[in-house]
């Protein structure tokens, strides 16, 4: 039965099939390689390449979240990031919690930063957050909540295209705005760093870090997968039915509001489960997280990936981090330039990125 | 700041009592030599002079006994070594000396800027250094003459005290309020009033016989005034109260506070003084609104600058064009370059920036459109994508060319400085300026829009392109000559930017949002709503800065805006008609 279903899930599409397949051989490669081969060893990986790994997977996640509305629904968020950096602020202030007396200041209580604040107390949307089950549905429920009022607000008095992308664009910056301030309780300009453990693990030990990669590809994979079940149910046929023609689905008689605003949130709410993710991996959340170029930036790998196929999301999330690594180590001046081309060349040039080309080149073949 | 800063340095001759005896005590002679030098009459000159020389020597009685009198080099020379109290008198002699360095002299003495050198017994104005420069531009004290920079370890700064800094300031405004400008006397009376005592209204009152002009007559007798407010006679009080009556200067206000609440004072004074009082109050109110209404006219100015050229671009011809605030910044660095090209004439160079920033950005909006936009035309989302990554290759080419730092463009002198009605009230020249160039700008963009075939041809296109065609309107050069307008006028809006911030990389990025929200607040493809919705939401944005702060009260902004574009998605003035079909 549950084969069935998965293979239900993944007929007629090999992508997603090699795609969980390269899912499966990371989840299994990378620790083995991590833990079990001997460091001198040339097949060893660093624990610095496995959180890379598990940082370029947490934005692949947040790159399915992105083409789930953009590439089916047609709705371009240009504030994904704000979902994101919501759910990585409700992880980070789990991990602040669990640092207890051994902060700077040894407050048992109190985050260093709200000690040298000068607070007496804790605000009331920090209590509870020590608990992780607490704070887990909060990385779901803070940036479901966001989206499901401002989707309400916005798909309700049907706000389309381009006015859509420049207010979640507003969104974001405002937010952004907001957390800078040190009023608003979340640490201000230095957000929420110096984590010590999760959960009771160390965050400095290298087995945690493979661990938060396991945590990252499982993630992943059901995140795809679930995804998937929303694009091929009859649920995704409507969504794709307003992509196209977003009138005439109303007339045939569906609410096109309600159906775009459950994807709308389900979809924050995976940006917000990435950000989680991504928190305890990097050790730091701050409001830079939340800039309107770094959601831009979320579109381009969907773009460069292709668009409209989920797994080429994830492609262009992993390929266009990898060549910001090398290329912001190697010649820091040339990344503005090659991202910026990028945006600009598969635009013009590849409008199904990587993925509609290799599709061509395929049908050429054949 | 300052202010206080001042205040607190004046403290001890502020303090009533004190300030006579201390005067008397330290520089008596040197206060009758200004005095009388108010008087100027040669003869009386001559007689108090013999008094001074007298003063002097039993005052000090040091080495450096001062030079023959009216010898002006050898009295400054003779600042180098004589003590505080001799140094008073010095002052004094140099401003009866007549000589028109003088007030520079005392000037540099003030600001601790003037320095002697132990070896040549010479002395030397130091004109603006760093803290840790190695060499100091120099001039001669006595001559004014640009001497070759010297190092700071060869002179000696000549020292001040408070007292003698009291003497100075007193010295130095008793020789602007005989200056043959109004507008100085008028700053010198104004100077003297926040430090009134004996000598200042006497010097007041010689001024008073003799002044011509009526403003600055005015002012010396509100300074009187002010004098008697502080006397013990309640007559004369009363009559000071009444007289002050619609005066707006701050230290007349801070003299009448005290009166119009004090328990002791005489009850008709008190009443005088309250009413003059809540009259000034009355017009600090309305001049805090005039002045809140100006800084967010003043901010809504540079909100339509931003968008105006969006609202061609975005609202008539519909193209999401990320790259605008960047083409703000070629225009804020072809100021930039201009003013390189013309370090000496400021004012030329920002002036001719205008029509060049038109032309660079316009330039580059031309290659744009010709470029990448025409072929996305009818997909709106990808054009905002590639000329978002536009974007970035524009800032990251103007940081390889000019580096990654801020540069500062030069205001020219008209702009620079502020215009003050009166102590509640100034404005900056510069956004004064900004106000007029967004209007101007504004009517001139109408103007080719209404009245020209180009801009008929852009509102056909926009309205009708294919009937347009039809007609035989060439659409593919209309297209690329109407985002070109858009992006010089960007371009223009980048040149006024540079004169309110520096330049910089990052400069337009800043804008993009703010700009796109004030052309779709307005209502796309409605220049007079773009205007409207960018003044307003300046003034909105200023009005809550006092409550809520800057960066909340552009929260709110945002907020508000977020919801507003829920309620009408098409702005403020929407399109009517069929060509809001579109």
């Amino acid at each position: 039965m549950k084969t069935s279903f998965i293979n239900r899930l993944l007929q007629s599409d090999r992508g997603s099939g090699i795609f969980l397949g390269v899912l499966l051989l990371a989840a299994i490669l990378v620790p083995l390689l991590n833990l079990a081969v001997p460091e001198g060893s040339a097949l060893h990986v660093p624990t610095y390449t496995v959180t890379l790994l598990g940082k370029y997977l947490c934005y692949a996640l947040l790159a399915i979240a992105v083409d789930l509305v953009w590439g089916y629904c047609g709705i371009l968020s240009l504030g994904h990031t704000a979902f994101f950096a919501l759910g990585g602020y409700a992880m980070g202030m789990y991990l602040m919690r669990q640092i207890g007396t051994r902060g700077v200041y040894g407050n048992p209580i109190l985050p260093d930063f709200m000690v040298f604040l000068n607070w007496k107390e804790l605000p009331w949307f920090w209590h509870g957050m020590n608990h992780f089950p607490l704070a887990m549905l909060m990385v779901v429920l803070a940036p479901g909540v966001l989206a499901f009022v401002f989707g309400w607000l916005a798909f309700r008095s049907r706000v389309t295209g381009v006015y859509l992308s420049i207010i979640t664009q507003a969104l974001t910056y405002a937010l952004m705005l907001a957390f800078f301030r040190n009023e608003m309780g979340f640490g201000g300009n230095n957000g929420l760093t110096d984590f010590k453990d999760l959960l009771g693990f160390d965050l400095q030990k290298g087995s945690t870090h493979v661990a938060l990669f396991l945590a990252t590809v499982i993630a992943l994979a059901l995140g795809f997968l679930a995804c998937r079940y929303i694009v091929n149910s009859r649920f995704g046929r409507v969504i794709e039915a307003v992509r196209d023609a977003e009138s005439r689905a109303r007339f045939i008689g569906y609410k096109v509001e309600s159906y775009k605003l459950w994807l709308w949130v389900f979809s924050a709410m995976l940006a917000g489960i990435a950000g989680a993710l991504y928190v305890p991996q990097i050790g730091i959340i701050n409001p830079g997280e939340f800039a309107p170029l770094n959601s831009i930036e979320v579109v381009v790998w969907v773009a460069v990936g292709g668009r409209g196929t989920l797994y080429g999301a994830a492609l262009g999330a992993v390929l266009v981090n990898y060549a910001k690594t090398y290329l912001t180590a190697a010649l820091p001046e040339v990344w503005l330039y090659a991202l910026g081309g990028l945006f600009v060349l598969v635009t013009l040039l590849l409008p199904q990125g990587i993925v509609g080309l290799l599709r061509k080149l395929r049908k050429q073949s054949s | 700041m300052t202010r206080t800063d001042q205040v607190a340095v004046l403290t001890p001759g502020v303090q009533p009592g004190v300030s006579l005896a201390q005067r008397l005590q330290r520089g008596l002679s040197a206060l009758l030599l200004a005095t009388s030098f108010v008087v100027a009459a040669p003869a009386f000159a001559q007689d108090v002079q013999a008094d001074a020389g007298t003063a002097t020597g039993a005052d000090g009685g040091g080495e450096a006994a001062p030079a023959a009198p009216h010898d002006f080099a050898g009295d400054v020379q003779s600042m180098a070594d004589a003590g505080f109290s001799e140094k008073e008198d010095l002052a004094g002699q140099i401003v009866q000396s007549g000589n028109p360095r003088a007030m520079t002299v005392l000037q540099a003495l003030l600001d601790g800027k003037l320095y002697s050198n132990s070896d040549d017994g010479k002395v030397y104005i130091v004109g603006d250094a760093p803290d840790d420069a190695t060499s100091l531009p120099v001039s001669d004290a006595i001559t004014g003459e640009t001497l070759k920079p010297m190092s700071p370890d060869d002179i000696d700064r000549i020292g001040t005290n408070n007292g003698l800094r009291k003497t100075l300031k007193v010295l130095i405004a008793q020789l602007k309020l005989n200056d043959p400008s109004a507008t100085v006397r008028r700053q010198a009376v104004k100077e003297m009033m926040r430090d009134l005592d004996d000598s200042t209204i006497a010097a007041l009152r010689e001024r008073k016989a003799h002044e011509t002009d009526p403003g600055v007559l005015k002012r010396i007798d509100a300074g009187l005034a002010l004098g008697d407010l502080g006397g013990a006679d309640a007559d004369k009080q009363l009559a000071a109260a009444t007289l002050l009556y619609g005066d707006l200067d701050d230290e007349v206000y801070n003299a009448l506070k005290p009166l119009s609440t004090g328990k002791d004072t005489d009850p008709r004074v008190r009443a005088a003084a309250l009413k003059a009082v809540q009259h000034v109050d009355f017009w600090r109110d309305i001049y805090n609104a005039a002045q809140t209404l100006f800084f967010g006219l003043s901010l809504g100015s540079v909100l339509v600058l931003s968008a105006i050229g969006l609202a061609i671009t975005f609202g008539v011809m519909g193209v999401i064009n990320m790259a605008h605030g960047e083409l703000m910044m070629l225009g804020a660095y072809t100021a930039y370059v201009m003013q390189l090209l013309m370090p000496n004439h400021i004012t030329a160079a920002v002036l001719l920036a205008i029509p060049a920033a038109f032309c660079v950005s316009g330039l580059a909006g031309v290659a744009i459109e010709r470029g990448i936009v025409r072929f996305l035309y009818g997909r709106p989302l990808e054009t905002l994508l590639a000329t978002f990554g536009l974007s970035l290759v524009l800032q990251q080419l103007v940081r390889s060319i000019f580096s990654p730092l801020n540069r500062s463009v030069s205001t020219p002198d008209f702009m620079s400085g502020v215009w003050q009605l009166n102590d509640l009230f100034s404005l900056t020249w510069n956004r004064l300026y900004i106000v007029l160039f967004a209007l101007i700008v504004f009517a001139a963009l109408q103007l080719v829009m209404k009245r020209t075939s180009l801009g008929l041809k852009v509102r056909a296109v926009s309205q009708n392109r294919a009937m347009a065609r039809a007609m035989g309107v060439r659409s593919q050069w209309v297209d690329a000559a109407t985002f070109g307008l858009g992006s010089g006028i960007a371009g223009i809006a980048g040149v006024a930017l540079s004169q309110l911030t520096n330049v910089g990389p990052n400069l337009g990025q800043s804008y993009i949002i703010d700009s796109f929200m004030v052309v779709v607040f307005g209502g796309v493809g409605n220049l007079w709503g773009t205007l409207i919705s960018g003044m307003s939401l300046g003034v909105v944005n200023k009005l809550l800065e006092p409550y809520a702060g800057a960066v909340l009260a552009k929260i709110f902004v945002l907020v508000f805006l977020i919801l507003f574009i829920q309620r009408r998605p098409r702005g403020l003035f929407p399109q009517k008609g069929r060509a809001a079909e579109g």
